[in-house]
């Protein structure tokens, strides 16, 4: 365990945990929007900067990705650490200026208007959803696309359905609803990118609930290498 | 050439060769990188050759195809051996009458360089005022090799500081004698090299891993490419040398996919080198293993970046990663990585054969040795120079770069490519070194050094260079991807008239962000050269804001083009080339006619007219 | 495509020289066919996407056909200093493309390219390999005529 300071509190951490992960633990408010706990940290928004001071020294770092150190001394509300969320949010409103957890962020931060000019995104580029379809779901349909200003979150080629199984894990953990998933029956739709996206769902035997789609089982029969029959029950009634 | 498998052997081998060669024998050398042969130096290589076999010559004159000789601005260069006659701008058709003086050992008059200021022909190489005020200890070897003869770069002594570390020095001793010279990098950051070293050798982990960051990506920086062409085998000798300190068995050499000329001479020099036992398993019998990879860059600035060349090398796409680990503990799949620039590299094996006591001898208290600049831009003298740290810019820029041409006035110096920053007529008299540079808010960089002159326009060259790297930010983090496009659209609209009163206090605010926030030093340097345009030429953003006027006449959209009536004899050349038909002929001795509302500024008519009739506004 | 599975046994079917194989594919067609790119993702067991991520990354790579002749143009600071622009704006003017594209008629491609490190000569226009020095605008327009 690593003893360090947050906020003037006193923090006890795993050692090889990061900033946040300790922060988090402990209650104390750092905000992300590119962050889940589930997958590898990414360091895109910098919203989790918090400044350090060590040897007369300060900096500032991303929390989600520095290491907690013996001694570590660490704030999140200086001026500095204010300024930057403040500029990453009015940029994100710039970019995104009709998206809720955005114009949220902005409430929260004190960010009125932006002096750059509005483009109409909803992506941010924060890369969770192609993280998570990697990472847990091991399928890697989606990825970041390009480089630099011009870069997308998509398919290869942009074509659909590629290698994706409809698990609806991207629109899940998308901060600004860029990916969104509807069930209505027995079809899913995925809408992504200005595409929709269709799969069928498969409905358990004995509740009758759409439980995933048909693509999902295919990919979970191929991963587990249980019998079909296995699947034609949901989770809760097996 | 045999394989050598043993320090005694070697230095065998380097006396046969050095004693199968006649010191007096004429050798016609060509200078032959890239940049020459943009210049035609392969037809005058084949026209010399054709020559020589054409009269029988063979046996008493030698050719051959050297590196870059660093005077680019004096291409075809052609020097003759023994006596060091210097030849510029050499034609094919020259052949005869070069091949007739060297039988003669006479001069031809006409190729020789011509002192601008005192208008004398100057013979030998070492005393054209653009090499006699340089210190050129590690450029200087591409005078005598031909990159792709392994046998010229042991004739020089060439692998000697190998077989000196290898056979008279432990790692450790090695270690403190490049802790002792203060070698520091060359690529830009000016990282101490033996601190960086000694952490990577005293880190967990195996495989260790060496790196030559051969991916110069500074628009208007060619130092590396001209080495890496003219001298691979010195870059790969320090390599070696490095990672027997370190106690690294694998290599790579990363090269900029665009510099093909030097990936070939690098494939060439591997190949020659491990096949006589320089390189590979065993080396010179000592029992030390080392391998090299060569691997090409894909065409992304970004991964000069060291993190972002490691991503590139585990074949992912090239994005930095947060350094609050450092590559020397975790790099490339996570073990400890020393990586170094290719003029870093070069320069250890003449610190390990003269000594570091000879190194802090040149250069500064903070920086010692030399750097290689590329003088380019509004300068006379346009090439790779090498100069001990301390020289002066304005000795760099005047004694050895000849002044500003066309003689017109000098505005401002930058250096350190995108990360780096613009320096002004004030400050002239800096001195070349890391900490003196860093202070007036740019940056040593890898050795771009670009002069401009009262017709560059200071808030054009900081859109430039943010237009830059708006196309190389990887994309990944907000404050680069975003900031650099949002500081790009503000500087255009003020070189396009449309600029505000509060944009440069938005520029100032968006700079000290990135500089904070970004995830790597791309995003983090990229508000300098916004951030020193404004300390040192505020006026001309003013200008542009307030009286949307551009002083030196670059910006398009505040400019105009104008005929000078008096001037114009109604030639026509101009109405011929401009694309756009907005000139009009109006008969023999009579004045052209510009129509403003066709024109597209694209100064074509400004460039053909012979006779200055036309002014730009 | 066969070339590909002789290109990814060169490299012993290492995903770590993605970057690598990749270059050689394009060298081997001029450009990264769709076909090449899932016969790469094949080969090597890795994902479509990642592959599809570094082809997209990387400029030196083109996911569309290239024309017959390229041409280059260098934005290097040493030939903005020089005018590059007025350079790079006349061939996008003469061939209707942005640098990136390639001419309808499929005869040229344009490119601009950071620095080719001979700043000596800016500003240079490279075509078909071939380097021209000290470019002025009047003389794209006659140095892209003489391309057949």
């Amino acid at each position: 365990m690593v003893t360090l300071t947050i906020d003037g509190q006193e923090v006890k951490a795993k050692e090889g945990s990061t900033i946040l992960e300790a922060a988090l633990e402990e209650g104390i408010y750092i905000p992300t929007l590119c962050y889940y706990e589930r997958v590898s940290p990414a360091g895109v928004c910098r919203l989790c900067s918090v400044e350090i001071f060590r040897d007369g020294h300060s900096r500032i770092v991303a929390s989600c990705l520095y290491p907690v150190e013996e001694g570590l001394v660490v704030k999140t509300d200086t001026e500095r650490v204010m300024n930057i969320r403040k500029m990453t949010v009015e940029l994100l409103l710039a970019r995104c200026p009709d998206v809720k957890v955005i114009q949220d962020l902005a409430q929260k931060f004190g960010v009125e208007r932006t002096e750059f000019t509005l483009e109409d995104k909803k992506c941010i580029l924060c890369g969770l959803c192609a993280r998570v379809c990697e990472e847990i779901v091991g399928v890697a349909a989606i990825s970041l696309v390009g480089r630099g200003t011009e870069r997308i979150v998509n398919t290869p080629f942009l074509e659909e359905p590629g290698a994706c199984i409809g698990c609806g894990s991207c629109a899940f953990v998308c901060p600004t609803s860029a990916i969104r998933m509807e069930d209505i029956g027995d079809t899913r739709t995925i809408y992504r990118w200005k595409r929709k996206v269709e799969f069928k769902l498969k409905q358990c035997e004995k509740c009758g609930r759409y439980w995933a789609t048909e693509a999902q089982i295919e990919h979970m029969k191929k991963k587990t290498g249980l019998p079909g029959e296995f699947f034609e029950v949901c989770p809760n009634c097996r | 050439m045999p394989r050598v498998n043993s320090r005694a052997e070697l230095e065998k081998l380097r006396k046969e060769i050095q004693e199968k060669r006649d010191p007096n024998k004429p050798c016609i050398s060509v200078s032959s990188g890239t940049c020459g042969r943009a210049f035609g130096s392969e037809r005058v290589y084949t026209a010399f050759e054709e020559e020589i076999e054409r009269q029988g010559l063979e046996s008493e004159i030698a050719i051959k195809k050297t590196g870059c000789l660093g005077f680019c601005e004096r291409g075809t260069l052609v020097v003759i051996y023994p006596e060091e006659i210097f030849y510029t701008r050499v034609q094919p058709e020259d052949a005869p009458k070069v091949i007739q003086s060297v039988k003669e050992r006479k001069v031809v008059d006409r190729l020789l360089y011509t002192d601008p200021v005192t208008g004398k022909k100057i013979t030998y190489e070492p005393e054209i005022p653009f090499y006699k005020a340089q210190q050129r200890i590690i450029s200087e070897a591409n005078r005598w090799m031909d990159p792709r003869n392994i046998e010229d770069y042991v004739a020089i002594g060439g692998y000697s500081a190998l077989s000196k570390a290898i056979f008279e020095m432990t790692p450790e001793e090695v270690l403190e004698e490049i802790k002792r010279a203060n070698l520091r990098g060359r690529g830009g950051g000016g990282f101490p090299t033996g601190r960086k070293w000694e952490t990577t050798k005293k880190s967990l982990g195996e495989p260790k891993y060496v790196i030559v960051n051969c991916d110069e990506g500074d628009p208007g920086a060619y130092m590396d490419r001209s080495l890496m062409e003219g001298n691979p085998h010195s870059v790969l000798e320090g390599l070696i040398i490095g990672a027997y300190t370190i106690g690294a068995h694998e290599g790579y050499v990363y090269i900029r996919n665009e510099y093909p000329l030097a990936v070939e001479n690098l494939r060439i020099a591997v190949n020659q080198a491990e096949e006589h036992g320089l390189l590979g398993g065993n080396i010179l019998g000592s029992g030390f293993d080392f391998r090299v990879r060569i691997s090409r860059g894909g065409g992304a600035f970004v991964c000069g970046e060291s993190s972002a060349l490691m991503a590139s090398l585990e074949g992912r796409p090239g994005e930095p990663r947060a350094k609050y680990v450092h590559a020397a503990e975790r790099g490339l799949w996570d073990r400890p990585t020393n990586l170094n620039n290719v003029e870093t590299w070069a320069n250890v094996p003449q610190i390990i054969l003269k000594g570091a006591d000879w190194y802090r001898g040149m250069g500064t208290d903070g920086s010692k040795g030399t750097k290689i600049f590329s003088l380019v831009g509004k300068v006379n003298n346009t090439g790779l120079v090498e100069v001990p740290m301390g020289i002066t810019l304005r000795e760099i820029i005047y004694d050895i770069g000849g002044g500003i041409r066309d003689n017109k006035k000098f505005k401002a110096v930058q250096t350190g490519g995108p990360s780096g920053g613009f320096m002004p007529e004030s400050l002239l008299d800096l001195r070349v070194d890391f900490d003196e540079i860093s202070k007036v808010g740019s940056m040593m960089g890898s050795g771009g050094m670009i002069v401009m002159d009262e017709g560059t326009c200071m808030v054009d060259m900081a859109r430039y260079f943010l237009s830059f790297l708006e196309g190389e930010s990887c994309g990944k983090c907000i404050p680069c991807r975003e900031g650099v496009k949002r500081m790009r659209q503000i500087l255009t609209g003020i070189t396009e008239g449309r600029g505000k009163e509060e944009d440069i206090e938005l520029l100032e605010r968006l700079s000290m962000y990135m500089a904070e926030a970004s995830l790597c030093a791309l995003g983090r340097t990229a508000p300098n050269p916004v951030l020193t345009s404004l300390r040192y030429f505020r006026d001309e953003y003013e200008a542009h804001i307030k009286e949307k006027r551009c002083p030196a006449k670059v910006c398009k959209e505040l400019i105009s083009y104008h005929i000078i009536d008096e001037k114009c004899p109604g030639c026509g050349l101009c109405v011929k080339n401009c694309p756009v038909e907005a000139i009009t002929f109006m008969g023999k001795k009579k004045p052209v006619i510009l129509d403003q509302s066709k024109c597209i500024k694209c100064g074509i008519c400004f460039d053909v007219c012979k006779l200055s009739a036309i002014d730009v506004r | 495509m066969s070339e590909v599975g002789a290109i990814l046994d060169k490299y012993q079917r290492d995903s770590s020289q993605l970057v690598s194989i990749l270059q050689d594919v394009q060298e081997e067609y001029s450009w990264l066919p769709k076909e090449a790119l899932t016969q790469v993702s094949k080969g090597l067991r890795i994902p479509l996407s990642r592959v599809f991520s570094v082809a997209t990354f990387f400029k030196a790579f083109s996911l569309v056909p290239k024309g017959r002749h390229t041409v280059t143009i260098c934005m290097g600071t040493a030939c903005h200093v020089r005018g590059s622009l007025h350079i790079l704006d006349r061939a996008r003017q003469l061939f209707n493309i942005e640098p990136g594209g390639t001419t309808s008629d499929l005869k040229f491609s344009l490119e601009s390219v950071n620095c080719l490190g001979c700043c000596a000569l800016g500003p240079i226009m490279v075509v078909d390999g071939e380097y021209h020095g000290r470019v002025t605008t009047s003389d794209v327009g006659k140095i892209l005529e003489s391309c057949d």
